[in-house]
């Protein structure tokens, strides 16, 4: 087991060695003195005698955040890309794989794509306009009960502006513009359980409205402060409840804290031999506690499940006190499972504290690679079979044609002729030997796991089936480089809002068999509204199928479209999203796979779930917390 | 509701109508052979290579569709699978288009040939078929033309192999298959081939809408059909049917495809081929079967002047943006979508709607020649005359018809109406023109403008009251389908008129109830969209208090002297249809038994009115009209004045007299539309 940890360090892509080099000493600046549970974690140590000694405390994320991170865009505040002097693209920082690259093809691509300008600028007002953060209105008897509790608190306007929005495109144009909306009065950063019961046994005392903050990666307003609320809000973080309290390697389970972060759970996991798998495209800064309240999934779920499957125990505090089962089970029939209570309930119920959470062994082996199909049809019938033959690696993805052009910009500047010229003879063989069409042959990029012999065999089983679909190997590159854009991709949208480009991802699921059709239908519909709605040049409006299920997939859009000439692009924006979700529901698709509804989606609820559903959620928020303690009016 | 919100939304572009190009033009100066082999590479939906036809039908009998039927009709038949695919498969090699490039050359060879000695010109508008060809690259496209002839559909080939657009395929009525080699040369250039009747037959059902669907989802041609079912022999637009509207937008409703592109065409003819044939079909003379012989007899029609054609394609409509809200598209997710399922309510509904729409903008780009009007005055003139004698007619002076024929242009343009009138020229040579042209039904002497009345066919003896009834009737039912072409120009505002006329108050609401009585009551002989009441009355407001012929206060209309000619030259065209369903009522009031039978209707409705024509107690020959009759009868069963009751073999209908009778008297204006009986309607 101990030889195997060691071999593996080597073999996760050093994309994440090199990331998890420079938090170590970033936060090597934020260590916060030890603290009492630091005990529990000794019994860690037992298990993962070859960890490095003070490794336990390097956490991604501080209680300021805007030390490391942007307050008007997306993740770190040294990681960006821009077009540099030469107008070539530039990803700046040292964290990521592409930090510090020039990728000669992006501004083409750009520029062609969006019929955009690399000299119009639009650049993000460095700090809010003057004024835009209200005072606090704070509720003094809370604050004075906190203050007795010891839990640290604020109401500085940065802290309060960082937790009053998550990662929609309004959010962030609004910020980028200066203007803040309604925030949070208040923050505290409970260290742990009871810290939380202690608060939440206080809001209720004083009727302050409470809401739960993780990671802030919501893309559903989720995190919006009610406009209605006239109560103080008090944004509780739990970023600072971020410890593994226990392994179990007999059950395969581990005990964390939910304030955790993807990175830092698999990281601390990992120094034992462990993981998780769960692996959102967030998982650098989503929450453990915000993966559970939303449902979340993970690339590799294929492997090691939805965050559904990897539950075993959760506990959450509830105004009417803790809620959680009485024994560690893989499962019981006891009445419906009060854990789908918890799971997407949204924080409308109470903050989810600790976890208790399967884990396996780090894979031995990780082996990329990617297949080119002629079309998106027989891509899509190739996942089907993959689906159905239920030999889907870790993760199987396939991106459309035009998904797969983006991704081609972002190919970094190529070192040696060698590989120009490597690069050269394969687009020939695809295109001119096999005739496949440039404009039409899409890709499904492929990650496998586990033993490198059961890998390569199942990679053999995998490559066989695609061929039947005329599907082609095409290489372990452009499979690492679809991954790689899922977590850069909200990077560029800064670039793009940076020059006018504005866009959004969103996510459906649907039977197999109307996956091409909500595909087709979607994208048509988002290019017909914004030529609609006045804007000038063509969107870009792709998809790619994410995940496969037996009974269907997961389908995940972008679209993003150039609105210099707008006068309003967020409304127009928020039309034509609005729009392609009416499309995706009355193609069969759900209202959400994974991001959850929030405010932004909750208007088709009562369709979703039938109004008798409604009325089940409605009477649990009832009895639960019948002040609306935990006021952020998501879902219901 | 739903559905009124849809006819409002009238294409602000269909007033403003698209210039007319000659066809023929070019070809009678260039050779027809050169033109029959010329170069033809149409594009095609989202530039998709042609599809076989071999490819097609596997693709039908291998659809998930087909194969759940014929799995649920062997449980219920107990035969094997096996031998229902079997099935299947005749029917769909009996039903199933073969369309030839070398066919559809001859046909283009052949027809020029034909189109040259019988038509002066075929105009067509060449900015709708620059749309067309857009919405053929876009989505899958229905074409759906008029049909007042045989020839539409070869027509409607022609022009698109001509411009070099994608040839359709075109349902047609199993009765063409008759004709041996004819039947399989239209399979050849297109045509596929629908039974008439299959309501039952579930199997028939789904090969059919599988392979229409099939068309539209892989855009592999535009499918083409007749929303009115059948030609219609009165060219008035007929009620349109439902069923292949409903199959081509499923792929859409579906999500199959993003959109159905449906093109509204109106072909009008200015002399049409079937005229006299239509009016003794009309009148109780079989229908000649389709034959190959029957055709070549039809020869006789090529030597004689048929004026010019007006195909006029429409814009086109989505049934994306026309289901924007009005269709829940979400009442397909619960269920896989190869399980036929019948639409729901709502969605029949909204293709109904839909229909309506799509006949009407038909109607409203159809081009009116000058004769349509001189033939609406004649007609007029002709039941003014004396009433015993309708073989004998008076007509008009020339100049009078010309005046008059002034007259109505300007009413007819105020109307909105696509009238062709040559302005460059002077009124009385456009008269006269108009007049030689349909000789065969007109005829000016000493000065008198007269219908030409047919002389009984020369039996022994003078011929009988009735022989020379019937021959007068023919010529009158000829000249109706004239005028009936610009009834709908005329409709509403007659509707209002008669309203008018016939209330007992100017109170709008009475007028209103009486307009929608009598809107009501002639739903199956016109073009009215159901639910379009209110609608439809202020459009007739609109148009008549602008044309000036009513004054409106808030809550009285009434007519005005200026407007008097108007209004009298309104009523008296709705006038022979009142009439006729009177009759129509009071023969199933008066003589119709107990045992009378669905089938013997007609004739013996027919055999009454003979007797009350002949009796002078009726001037309108037009009851004669088998297609007004059914349509009362048609009308009486939607309002239940009639029933028809199933005994056994036969079909028998039962009489409610009372409702009858009032009906009639409401009709005939002796008793106010009230509220009790719109209460019972």
């Amino acid at each position: 087991m101990a030889s195997d940890g060691s071999s593996n360090s080597s073999s996760i892509p050093d994309r994440q060695q090199i990331a998890r080099q420079r938090l170590r000493i970033i936060a090597g600046h934020l260590q916060k003195p030890l603290d009492p549970s630091d005990g529990d974690i000794s019994a860690r140590e037992c298990s993962a005698p070859d960890k490095q000694p003070g490794d336990t405390t390097t956490k991604s994320v501080p209680r300021r955040r805007q030390e490391v991170m942007k307050w008007n865009g997306w993740g770190y505040s040294d990681s960006r890309f821009h077009f540099n002097k030469k107008g070539q693209a530039e990803f700046t920082g040292k964290r990521y794989k592409l930090s510090g690259m020039i990728m000669p093809s992006l501004k083409e691509w750009f520029e062609g794509t969006f019929g955009a300008n690399v000299q119009h600028k639009s650049f993000a007002s460095a700090v809010p306009s003057p004024g835009a953060v209200k005072p606090p209105a704070l509720n003094q008897a809370f604050v004075e009960g906190v203050q007795s509790t010891g839990v640290p608190f604020s109401s500085d306007a940065e802290d309060r502006v960082f937790r009053g929005h998550g990662h929609c495109l309004h959010e962030i144009f609004a910020l980028r513009e200066g203007r803040v909306g309604r925030v949070p009065d208040m923050v505290v950063w409970p260290n742990c359980h009871d810290d939380v019961v202690k608060i939440v046994e206080l809001a209720c005392k004083h009727n302050v409205c409470l809401i739960p903050y993780g990671g802030g990666t919501s893309v559903s307003s989720a995190l919006e402060c009610p406009l209605e609320e006239t109560r103080s809000i008090v944004s509780l973080d739990t970023s600072q409840m971020n410890r593994i309290l226990w392994i179990d390697e007999k059950n395969l389970t581990a005990h964390v804290e939910a304030g955790i972060v993807g990175q830092d759970l698999e990281r601390l996991l990992g120094e034992s031999g462990y993981c998780t798998g769960h692996e959102p495209d967030s998982m650098e800064f989503s929450s453990l506690g915000g993966w559970v309240a939303t449902r979340a999934s993970g690339m590799k779920k294929n492997i090691y499940g939805n965050i559904e499957d990897l539950l075993v125990h959760v506990r959450m505090v509830t105004p009417k006190g803790v809620m959680e089962k009485s024994c560690l089970v893989p499962r019981m029939s006891c009445g419906p499972d009060i854990h789908h209570f918890i799971l997407g309930s949204e924080g409308t119920l109470g903050v989810v504290t600790e976890v208790t959470i399967k884990i396996r062994p780090v894979p031995e082996y990780q082996k990329y690679g990617s297949v080119v199909f002629p079309n998106f049809d027989m891509g899509v019938a190739c996942l089907r079979e993959v689906a159905k033959q239920r030999c889907a690696p870790a993760s199987i993805r396939l991106v459309d044609n035009e998904q797969f052009q983006f991704g081609h910009a972002l190919k970094p500047q190529v070192s040696s002729m060698f590989t120009s010229f490597l690069e050269g003879l394969k687009k020939f063989y695809i295109t001119k030997f096999k005739g496949f069409d440039p404009q039409h042959l899409c890709v499904a990029t492929l990650l496998f796991e586990g033993d490198r012999e059961k890998v390569l065999q199942h990679e053999k089983q995998v490559y066989d089936i695609a061929a039947k679909f005329g599907g082609l190997a095409a290489g372990e590159d452009n499979g690492q480089r679809g991954y790689m854009l899922t977590f850069v991709i909200a990077y560029l949208r800064d670039l793009g809002m940076d020059h006018f480009v504005i866009g959004e991802s969103f996510e459906t699921s649907v039977p197999w068999d109307r996956v091409l059709d909500i595909c087709r239908n979607v994208k048509e519909r988002i290019t017909r509204e914004c030529k609609d709605k006045g804007v000038q040049f063509t969107p870009f409006s792709t998809c790619r199928v994410t995940q496969t299920y037996d009974a269907g997939a997961c389908v995940y859009f972008y679209f993003a479209f150039n609105s210099r000439g707008l006068s309003d692009p967020v409304h127009v924006y928020e039309q034509v999203e609005h729009a392609a979700r009416q499309e995706i529901l009355a193609n069969g698709g759900s209202l959400s796979h994974h991001h959850g509804v929030g405010k932004l989606r909750k208007a088709w609820m009562r369709e979703t779930v039938s109004e008798v559903g409604l009325g089940m959620l409605r009477s649990v928020k009832e009895y639960v917390d019948p002040e609306n303690i935990f006021g952020n009016g998501n879902l219901l | 509701m739903t559905s009124i919100s849809l006819y409002s939304q009238r294409d602000p572009m269909l007033k403003k109508r698209d210039d007319f190009e000659d066809m023929l033009e070019e070809r009678r100066s260039s050779s027809d052979l050169k033109y029959a082999f010329k170069c033809y590479t149409p594009v095609l939906y989202k530039g998709m290579p042609p599809c076989k036809t071999t490819v097609l039908k596997s693709m039908v009998l291998h659809s998930d569709q087909l194969r759940y039927v014929i799995n649920q009709v062997s449980k219920e038949t107990g035969e094997s699978a096996g031998a229902i695919q079997e099935e299947a498969s005749a029917i769909l090699e009996e039903m199933a288009h073969r369309l030839q490039l070398s066919t559809v050359r001859f046909f283009a060879f052949a027809l020029t040939k034909a189109f040259k000695t019988l038509f002066r010109s075929i105009h067509v508008n060449e900015e709708g078929l620059q749309r067309l060809q857009q919405a053929i690259q876009d989505h899958p496209v229905v074409l759906l033309p008029s049909h007042r002839s045989y020839m539409d559909f070869l027509l409607m080939s022609y022009i698109l192999y001509t411009y070099d657009l994608a040839l359709p395929v075109i349902a047609a009525g199993m009765d063409f298959m008759g004709m041996k080699f004819v039947g399989e040369m239209l399979r050849m250039s297109g045509a596929f081939f629908i039974r008439r009747s299959f309501g039952g037959d579930k199997l028939y059902w789904a090969v059919f809408s599988e392979y229409v669907k099939t068309m539209l989802r892989n855009g592999m041609a535009p499918v083409e059909f007749f929303l009115e079912g059948t030609r219609s022999r009165t060219c008035k637009s007929l009620t349109p049917k439902i069923g292949l509207l409903n199959i081509v937008m499923e792929p859409f409703l579906k999500g199959e495809v993003f959109d159905v592109s449906l093109v509204p065409v109106s072909i009008s003819y200015e002399r049409i081929l079937e005229e006299s044939l239509y009016a003794r079909e009309l009148l109780g003379v079989p229908k000649p079967k389709e034959s190959t012989s029957g055709l070549f007899k039809a020869r006789k029609v090529l030597s004689e002047d048929y004026g010019s054609i007006h195909v006029y394609f429409g814009h086109a409509v989505s049934v994306r943006t026309l289901s924007e809200g009005r269709v829940d598209r979400r009442q397909f997710n619960l269920q896989p979508r190869f399980i036929p399922k019948k639409p729901s309510e709502d969605t029949q509904g909204f293709v109904s709607a839909v229909a309506y729409r799509l006949v009407r903008s038909q109607e409203e780009n159809m081009v009116l020649m000058p004769w349509v009007l001189l033939a609406s005055l004649l007609l007029q003139a002709h039941y003014r005359g004396p009433l015993l004698e309708p073989h004998r007619p008076q007509g008009m002076t020339l100049e009078e018809l010309t005046q008059r024929a002034v007259w109505l242009r300007g009413l007819v343009r105020g109307l909105g109406a696509f009238l062709h009138w040559p302005d460059d020229k002077p009124p009385s040579e456009v008269v006269s023109a108009s007049l030689s042209l349909h000789q065969g039904l007109v005829r000016v002497s000493e000065g008198r403008v007269r219908l030409l009345l047919e002389e009984p066919a020369g039996g022994p003896g003078p011929a009988s009251p009735e022989e020379r009834l019937l021959g007068a009737a023919v010529a009158v039912l000829s000249c109706a389908s004239y005028r009936n072409q610009v009834l709908h120009v005329f409709l509403r505002p007659a509707l209002l008129a008669t309203a008018v006329h016939t209330a007992s108050s100017g109170k709008k609401e009475e007028v209103f109830d009486t307009f929608s009585f009598l809107r009501n009551v002639l739903a199956n002989e016109f073009i009215l969209c159901p639910g379009a009441a209110v609608q439809d009355f202020e459009e007739a407001c609109q148009q008549l208090v602008q044309s000036g012929a009513l004054q409106a206060s808030q809550q009285q209309l009434t007519a005005t002297d200026r407007g008097e000619p108007t209004l009298a030259f309104l009523t008296a065209m709705l006038e022979p249809f009142l009439q006729g369903y009177q009759v129509v009522c009071r023969y199933l009031c008066e003589e119709a038994s107990e045992s009378l039978t669905e089938k013997l209707f007609v004739p013996a409705v027919r055999n009454f009115t003979v007797k009350l024509l002949l009796a002078g107690n009726l001037r309108y020959c037009e009851a004669l009209s088998s297609d007004l009759q059914k349509n009362a009868l048609a009308a009486l069963l939607r309002l239940g004045a009639v029933r028809r009751v199933n005994g056994g073999e036969q079909v028998t209908l039962k009489v409610d007299r009372m409702l009858l009778n009032t009906l009639e008297d409401t009709l005939g204006g002796k008793v106010p539309s009230q509220k009790a009986v719109l209460a019972r309607l």
